[in-house]
């Protein structure tokens, strides 16, 4: 560490993946988010836990540049999410619990609606690449309204990732799917979060969030309560550290 | 919360001291150039040839409509202020601004067909102005139903801040179409003559009686609503 | 500038896609616009000359109610599963979304005059063939979907959309709305152009001072 620093002295390190600074978002009178501090590097995987209404999806609305932050900054891939907003979406692919899917189109349709404002390269072959990916080819050219709830979530992915973004967010992209669909939705998440994409995953599933990841946080009123890297945890304690910090 | 901004208690000052001062100063104004006004308007301007005394009322009538203008231009360049810098405090003086100038319009459209009954005989005449301050009522109405009918506060303040932006661009050219179309199908006529010394000295001060009690109601509208959302930060934060 | 373009068209083609899926929305309207017509005529009594003069007006609020229903639904489909927030994930800036819904918005209502006004040209005994009437209705349709398609996004974002669109848009067509009465009164009574020159200005004037007001203003609209 010592030697690289008095040889990089004119060298700034890199932005990371994400990068927050105070962030802070009210409703009317209620605080969602009451300055959150943040950052994820390259390839890492942040999960982050909390009970309902800690905020959870308001941060990742935040980053996903959805909604302006009352106050403090952010950065994805070094662009202010204020500032830069088209290049950060350019870089993001966001998995929540709205599907974002049109009902009366078709699996095809939808994704290559999608691809044409992502401007995606060879955009046929890339859809069939990831509905092949979420194991939906049978159901290509069949309307969206017409699949089973688990389904739509896959063809969901399908969209998140059609882009290849560099940063994955997903808002608990396990809810509401039965348990054979939850198994399907953990081996797709896997495929694609290989290697040297940046994650940040809100979840209940303790079990599940903890395996993915290399960072762990819980949010909890709108701050960050609890923040370490997932070697430094001790798997079976955890449930004990969430209920110390969430009461 | 460290580092929060409450502006709402920035704005609260303790009575006494300067604000007060202003505020009775405003109020002495006020009321001097009403009284003044209400003189002029009734002991001092003589009986107009045509209309008789009934015609006094149009020293209301046109001021009231331009304050309700005036109020309206307000929203306006609080509405774009609000938009821009996100600030509250340009959405809560446009708030104050509207509830004044809904009700110095909808005066305005009283004391139209009231003087128009009088003078020739019918109610409404589709006249340009008024026609087009009946346009401006309802987009007034509009802006207030948009923010009850908006669940989240601040997107209702962005809501209602578009509808002040366009409404009020929109008025002229109302205002312009129904001339036009009043020159294809022309009605009763409107009192255009010119104004004698007297007449105008009465309306200058009746104008600015009207202004001035314009800037108190709003300036203690703007107060109590400071002073609300100072009490909801109390409640919210206990 | 090519990029924004494809993003309004793909925006505007999922528009069509779904809406050919859907023809309940267009033959809703249609029927709503006829009917309109119909008992507008017989609001009015039967007698040649008051007919001719009322007979602009009656097309034209015919075509302005059934533009409001029509325009009530142009966010609809980005209601159902937050498509909205679908939309706000692109890497365009928040106006495309507006002129991609501005032209499906616009395309449907042309559709809907296109099949409305030669039935209501039969109807009154008036000569089918008039494409000045054509030029009328694209200017007061774009004026329409301009302002149209943004208080349809914001009363979207409201509890009581159905009874805000209406009350936000009247008012503020009502330039269109006369000009657009007016010179078919011209057209129909064989006037020459000059005649409906100021209209024809007034037109112009409002559709690009409110597409341009629009696109500035509609980020804060879509906005959480």
């Amino acid at each position: 560490m010592r030697l690289r620093a008095m040889n990089d002295t004119a060298h700034t390190p890199p932005p990371r993946a994400i990068e927050a600074q105070g962030l802070a978002r009210s409703f009317g009178g209620r605080r969602a988010l009451a300055g959150v501090d943040l950052g994820v590097g390259h390839g890492e995987c942040l999960t982050v836990f909390g009970p309902n209404g800690a905020g959870k999806t308001t941060l990742i609305k935040l980053l996903a540049t959805l909604c302006r932050p009352s106050a403090g900054r952010a950065w994805v891939d070094g662009m202010d999410i204020r500032s830069q907003s088209v290049e950060v979406r350019r870089r993001l692919g966001v998995v929540t619990h709205s599907t974002y899917l049109y009902n009366e189109l078709t699996v095809s349709e939808n994704l290559r609606f999608y691809g044409r404002m992502y401007r995606i390269p060879d955009m046929e072959q890339r859809i069939r690449e990831v509905v092949s990916q979420v194991r939906l080819e049978s159901r290509i050219h069949d309307r969206v309204g017409t699949l089973s709830h688990g389904m739509q979530k896959r063809v969901s992915i399908a969209r998140a990732v059609l882009h290849n973004p560099s940063i994955l967010l997903l808002d608990e992209p396990e809810s509401g799917l039965d348990l054979h669909a939850a198994l399907m939705m953990r081996d797709i998440l896997d495929t694609m979060n290989s290697g040297d994409r940046t994650v940040v995953m809100t979840t209940h599933n303790m079990e599940r969030g903890l395996a993915i990841a290399d960072h762990v946080a819980i949010l909890h009123r709108g701050r960050i309560v609890y923040h370490a890297p997932k070697r430094e945890i001790e798997v079976s304690g955890f449930q004990g550290i969430y209920s110390q910090h969430t009461s | 919360m460290i580092g929060d901004r409450n502006p709402a208690e920035d704005r609260c000052p303790p009575p006494g001291g300067k604000s007060v001062l202003w505020n009775n100063a405003l109020l002495g104004l006020g009321l001097a150039l009403m009284i003044t006004a209400l003189y002029l308007v009734f002991m001092y301007v003589p009986t107009e040839k045509t209309m008789g005394d009934v015609q006094r009322i149009f020293y209301f009538h046109v001021p009231l409509a331009w304050v309700a203008f005036l109020a309206f231009f307000v929203v306006f360049i609080c509405s774009i202020l609000y938009l821009w810098k996100r600030d509250a405090k340009w959405d809560i003086f446009a708030r104050a601004s509207v509830e004044v100038g809904v009700i110095f319009t909808t005066l305005v459209l009283i004391t139209g067909p009231i003087w128009a009954k009088a003078v020739w005989g019918v109610w409404w005449t589709w006249d340009a102005r008024l026609t087009a301050t009946l346009v401006l009522w309802i987009i007034y109405i509009a802006y207030m139903l948009v923010r009850r009918y908006t669940s989240d506060e601040a997107r209702g303040a962005r809501f209602a801040a578009v509808v002040g932006i366009v409404g009020f661009i929109d008025v002229p050219i109302v205002f312009l179409a129904i001339q036009l179309w009043r020159t294809q199908h022309p009605g009763a006529l409107v009192f255009e003559g010119g104004l004698a010394a007297p007449m105008l000295l009465t309306l200058m001060v009746s104008i600015a009686a009207f202004t001035v009690l314009y800037i108190i109601l709003t300036a203690r509208s703007v107060t109590l609503k400071n002073l609300e959302e100072a009490v909801r930060r109390l409640k919210g934060s206990q | 500038m090519r990029e924004t373009f494809i993003s309004i068209f793909a925006i505007f083609w999922k528009d069509i896609l779904s809406g050919l899926r859907t023809k309940e929305i267009l033959t809703s309207v249609l029927v709503f616009g006829l009917l309109v017509l119909v008992i507008f005529n017989f609001a009015f009594e039967p007698g040649a000359g008051i007919r001719e003069s009322v007979a602009p007006g009656i097309l034209w609020v015919a075509l302005v109610f059934a533009g409001v229903l029509g325009l009530n639904r142009t966010f609809d489909p980005e209601k159902e599963n937050s498509c909205i927030e679908g939309l706000m994930l692109c890497p365009v800036e928040r106006h495309v979304i507006y002129w991609g819904k501005l032209a499906s918005s616009l395309t449907f209502m042309l559709m809907v005059a296109v099949i409305i006004t030669p039935i209501f040209l039969a109807l009154f005994d008036l000569p089918l063939f008039l494409p000045r009437l054509a030029l009328i209705i694209a200017l007061a349709s774009l004026g329409f979907s301009a302002i149209g398609s943004l208080f349809s996004a914001l009363s979207v974002g409201t509890r009581a959309r159905d009874l805000l669109l209406p009350i936000l848009f009247l008012p503020v067509a009502v330039p269109i709305i006369i000009a657009a009465v007016e010179s078919t009164g011209l057209i129909l009574e064989g006037r020459p152009w000059g005649d409906m020159w100021t209209w024809l200005q007034i037109m112009i004037a409002f559709d690009i001072i409110f597409l341009v007001i629009s696109t500035l203003v509609f980020e804060f609209v879509v906005e959480e």
